[in-house]
């Protein structure tokens, strides 16, 4: 009987709320209902990949990395002032968008591809680019095949169901009209011993995939990634549509990393760069202006991102160069040294 | 005095009928309450509801399908092709698992003794593993065991065995149509005959052959066609197809994919040792008196199996039986951890992803599980109801 007057109750408070939350929305003024959440729960909700080294990966001891998770990490920086107040939630490719779409989480950090499809049609909105991926394939170095093609009707090709490596694939082979088995599986973990075993001549998925798979095959060095590059895969974090102020906290946590790198600031003289000649640098460790403001946020918020954080520069060196994973940048490199990482300014 | 016959009315026959009637309503309230309240929430968030997207265009494939398909069909075709494997994978599962099941079930009631304790220690092993374990084990056990693709294991030239699959001849026929025909004529006929036979049985006391006669009918009718009706068939071998310095792959043929093989054994082999002890039970649980008393008639072994024991054993083995082949089309739905494309792997996988539509999609598979399970339901009902008693 007690269960049932609690729920009753509950149920009038959150109408109540919600008619508060309605109430309150007038013009000008920057309301966020995520933003209150999150700030009244005490840590940032957000979703991962189940393991994939690089961008979001767990040791032994429950403790998340990775590019992907340093995004989230940004996010409670800015927001809540501890870049480790963040509940990390593991999702397969399958469960990512219905889990941010019901707001079990908040921020979707995921090595998700942004396209038109997925940003305007089911609820979601990319902030941005912490990734430029694109798709490859690997094949057994002792095959004869040293570029995409090589391959003839009848190939037999592994990869993951769920994501957009099945529709590239596709389009890949149609348009080179070579006939392929495609061999789908839910896991990568299946993908790649199904690939050992030699059930597929080939394995294709986004090349930093292929690159942290690889290290699991039985011998490594006996496989290859070919040169081509079949398809553009903009990596990104993604939000709910419908709370603009949430949408611009995330883009612009990650914006500030990647705008550090470029200005020369990262986590150790951030502090220092306080009385700096470059207003630009004195904006992103928030000794001039009030862009924080714009959030409802402190103006310290990107100094937080960058001390706590590191800059974008730091997360790759750290997450993927190090790690062997891709310790050359290529188009994730900065605007000014060759790269395509391009961010609009923070002013 | 109306109003009285109303009033007995109520309180004898109708009294069981309120309770129901809540009870509907209340069900009909619950599933309103939660569509409208799905309904608002996707409203709010921006996301559409709808079948629409069942005629786009799938664009992806699918390695193994029964029908035509590519990625230019849509995933209303998609979802058909994922349905039939899951039915075909089901249809095979329960026929080995038929089979093995009787055959163990039957053997562990032997006198001899290594082939009973083989059949109870298949049965305690089998039965404790879990499912998705077992089939992860047939499937990597056969990849690593199998060879490569120029190595394959020959079958006189004509079929090759090797880790892409199982490749056999495919048949091409002519005028197919009228060959189909013919073994329903054969079909039809072997009914008339076992009826004319059960007649004369009956009636006469005379014992028909039936068995060759269904056989001799069975070969040789389609076989007629063949030799009056222009029916012809060939066979086309696959072929070894270089594609670089190391890949091969027989081409021509038809390739019948090692998830389908390793998802069939693996099914069967689980469910056929719940079968097994169904059959013991059933056999058991048939007085042993029944058993005496035909014997002390005069029937032979295979006879007192055949018309005594079985008929009445059937009776307790079908109805448990029936939630096996449940179980087995349900545990089908595992096929998706090893890529065999079944509806899960390729609608609510696949298609569910591309177009983010995961109540519609979700919702549609549940259906279709729940009327394939409730068609073999129907069908194990009626064979139960022909096989149960006829009280005279």
């Amino acid at each position: 009987m007690k269960s049932i007057k609690t729920w009753i109750l509950v149920g009038f408070a959150s109408l109540l709320l919600v008619a508060c939350g309605q109430g309150g929305g007038g013009a000008g003024s920057k309301k966020s209902k995520t933003l209150e959440n999150t700030k009244k729960a005490g840590f940032v909700k957000c979703g991962v990949s189940q393991g994939l080294p690089g961008f979001s990966n767990a040791d032994a001891s429950g403790n998340w990395t990775g590019i992907d998770v340093d995004v989230c990490r940004a996010v409670a920086a800015a927001v809540l002032g501890d870049a480790d107040k963040v509940k990390y939630t593991p999702l397969s490719a399958k469960e990512r968008f219905t889990a941010l779409t019901s707001g079990e989480i908040d921020v979707l950090a995921r090595n998700t591809t942004w396209t038109l499809s997925r940003d305007a049609d089911i609820g979601l909105t990319f902030v941005g680019v912490n990734f430029y991926d694109g798709q490859g394939f690997m094949v057994r170095k002792n095959s004869g095949i040293n570029s995409v093609n090589d391959f003839k009707n009848g190939i037999s090709a592994c990869t993951n169901t769920g994501t957009t490596t099945e529709l590239n694939m596709r389009d890949f082979f149609n348009s080179k009209n070579i006939s392929y088995e495609p061999i789908a599986f839910e896991k990568a973990d299946e993908v790649v011993q199904a690939y050992d075993a030699g059930r597929c001549d080939t394995y294709t998925t986004d090349k930093s995939g292929l690159a942290a798979q690889r290290t699991k095959l039985s011998a490594p060095d006996d496989h290859i990634v070919l040169p081509e590059t079949i398809s553009k895969e903009p990596l990104g974090p993604v939000v709910r549509q419908g709370d603009s102020v949430w949408e611009d906290i995330v883009r612009w946590s990650l914006n500030t990393m990647i705008e550090a790198e470029e200005y020369g600031v990262d986590s150790s003289n951030a502090s220092s760069l306080k009385d700096s000649d470059n207003p630009a640098i004195k904006r992103l460790v928030g000794s001039e202006g009030e862009l924080g403001a714009a959030f409802g946020l402190d103006n310290e918020w990107s100094l937080r991102i960058i001390e706590q954080v590191g800059n974008y520069g730091e997360s790759y060196e750290k997450h993927i160069a190090s790690t062997g994973i891709l310790p050359d940048r290529g188009p994730n490199e900065l605007w000014t040294k060759g790269g395509i990482l391009y961010v609009p300014p923070a002013r | 005095m109306n109003l009285k016959n109303f009033k007995i009315n109520l309180s004898n026959k109708n009294k069981g009928l309120i309770p129901q009637v809540l009870t509907v309503l209340f069900i009909i309230l619950a599933v309103v309450y939660f569509t409208i309240n799905a309904q608002n929430n996707m409203g709010n968030r921006g996301i559409s509801f709808g079948f629409g997207f069942l005629s786009q265009e799938s664009s992806f494939d699918i390695a193994f399908s029964l029908i035509d398909y590519d990625g230019s069909y849509s995933y209303a075709r998609a979802f058909l092709v994922g349905l039939l494997n899951t039915i075909l994978v089901s249809a095979i599962g329960i026929f080995f698992a038929t089979i093995l099941g009787v055959t163990v079930g039957i053997s562990r009631l032997s006198q001899n003794y290594l082939i009973s304790k083989t059949a109870e220690w298949y049965v305690e092993i089998f039965r404790n593993i879990p499912l998705i374990l077992q089939i992860f084990f047939w499937y990597f056990a056969a990849l690593r065991a199998l060879p490569l693709t120029v190595d394959s294991i020959n079958f006189y030239d004509i079929s090759f065995l090797n880790v892409k699959g199982w490749y056999v001849p495919r048949f091409i026929w002519t005028n197919f149509s009228l060959f189909f025909y013919s073994i329903i004529a054969a079909i039809i006929s072997i009914f008339f005959v076992s009826k004319y036979a059960k007649k004369q049985r009956d009636e006469f006391g005379k014992q028909i052959p039936t068995l060759y006669i269904s056989l001799g009918i069975l070969i040789g009718l389609p076989f007629l066609t063949f030799l009056l009706g222009g029916v012809t068939l060939s066979f086309k071998i696959p072929e070894l197809t270089q594609l670089s310095k190391t890949i091969y792959v027989y081409q021509g043929g038809v390739t019948i994919i090692p998830e389908l093989i390793s998802l069939a054994l693996a099914l069967s082999m689980y469910t056929a040792t719940f079968i097994a002890e169904n059959v013991r039970a059933g056999i058991l649980g048939v007085n042993k008196g029944q058993k005496e008393a035909a014997a002390s008639i005069g029937l032979t072994k295979s006879q007192i199996l055949k018309l005594v024991v079985m008929p009445q054993a059937l009776r307790i083995i079908i109805p448990p039986t029936t939630n096996q082949y449940l179980n087995l089309t349900k545990n089908s739905s595992l096929a998706a951890a090893i890529a065999y494309p079944d509806i899960v792997l390729v609608f609510a996988g696949t298609a569910l992803m591309q177009t983010g539509r995961a109540i519609e999609i979700i919702s549609i598979t549940m259906l279709t599980y729940l009327s394939l399970s409730l068609s073999i339901s129907i069908f194990m009902n009626w064979y139960n109801k022909k096989m149960a008693i006829k009280e005279k």
